[in-house]
């Protein structure tokens, strides 16, 4: 049980800290997890951030998960989770109940007309980053993407699952070449 | 039965949400407001800002956000619990088992067949912020959005923290529209 407490409280720290989504939140973990607790070592954390990244959700969950079950079990994960959760749940309601209230307002009306701009550029700059890696036919194949969501309204889901499926049929055809 | 919508609306969202935060924006875009209309592509984009003031993944905070705005206190719990569900049960047994994902060569196929989408993805997600379908939700309202657009990228690239950049905008914005 105090084990359990530890988790969630380590992780309820590190959830209050973690601003500006999952890879701000890496450093923190590895401060605390790592250097501090001892919970996993430099090459399971490595191993885990590839897991992380490969499965779906929000990273700071995922790892959140990995590292309270390699601490304590089923129970310890769950106790990593609700820490990482309850911070931006808290802060986060209080904000859509109190938010209602002060939407009118001119000023908190006019600071949003600002702030929205700001948040696609936000949005703009992995794609930029991103691209920079790519071949040429991957980014053509990334703006059909991105215009068949947004203009032809096609269902991201259904996208995600058709490039999983060329990128598995692309690896099955080259291991099956690479045996003959 | 709106509790069950919100929870089987943010279970696909936690289902499908590969590649973090801005590959899911279009995600949960698509089902809150294009698919479902519970809210606007302004409201949409002013989580996204609030989001990005305060800590969390998101994922959750939309999902905290957009449960109390649809169902009160209760959605909003629902939402949040339903978006973590499917990573929680994936991880849970990625860890049991210890999947060497890196190792399994179909694994990484499939990635490398998702990564050009998640970028399109994330471009979609751009796209419907600064164009939506309906125009009482318009991000950009005038030449002053593009200008507040140009810098922020421009800054952007340059490293400057995120939080910065939204809270300038905002003064900005006071300064431009009061």
């Amino acid at each position: 049980m105090r084990d359990l407490f530890e988790i969630f409280a380590t992780f309820f720290r590190i959830g209050l800290f973690t601003f500006g989504g999952g890879f701000a939140m890496l450093p923190l973990i590895e401060r605390a997890i790592i250097e501090r607790k001892k919970w996993i070592d430099h090459k399971t954390f490595t191993e885990l951030l590839i897991i992380a990244q490969s499965s779906p959700g929000p990273v700071a969950i995922n790892t959140a998960v990995f590292v309270g079950y390699k601490r304590s079990g089923t129970a310890g994960a769950f106790a990593a989770a609700l820490g990482t959760i309850i911070p931006s749940l808290v802060i986060i309601l209080l904000i859509a109940m109190f938010f209602a209230t002060i939407r009118e307002n001119s000023y908190v009306d006019a600071a949003f007309k600002g702030m929205r701009p700001a948040v696609v550029a936000l949005i703009v700059g992995p794609i930029i980053t991103l691209s920079r890696s790519m071949t040429w036919w991957k980014i053509m194949i990334a703006a059909a993407v991105g215009l068949s969501i947004w203009w032809w309204g096609f269902s991201p889901v259904w996208v995600l699952i058709a490039g999983a499926s060329v990128g598995l049929t692309y690896t099955a055809i080259s291991s099956r070449k690479l045996k003959n | 039965m709106i509790y069950l919508q919100l929870f089987l609306s943010y279970l696909k969202i936690g289902f499908f949400g590969f590649g973090g935060g801005y590959a899911m924006l279009s995600l949960i875009q698509q089902e809150v407001v294009v698919s479902r209309g519970w809210i606007s592509a302004a409201q949409f984009t002013d989580i996204v800002a609030i989001s990005q003031m305060t800590p969390g993944p998101i994922a959750i905070n939309s999902a905290t956000y957009i449960g109390y705005e649809v169902a009160g206190i209760f959605g909003s719990i629902i939402a949040t619990t339903a978006v973590c569900v499917p990573c929680f049960v994936i991880m849970l047994s990625l860890a049991k088992f210890y999947l060497r994902v890196r190792g399994n060569r179909y694994m990484e196929g499939a990635m490398a067949g998702m990564m050009p989408v998640l970028v399109g993805m994330i471009t979609a997600a751009a796209l419907l912020l600064m164009f939506p379908s309906e125009s009482d939700g318009a991000s950009f309202i005038d030449t002053w959005s593009w200008v507040i657009f140009g810098i922020c990228v421009v800054l952007n690239t340059l490293r400057v923290n995120p939080i910065l950049l939204i809270a300038l905008s905002a003064v900005a914005g006071v300064l431009i529209y009061v």
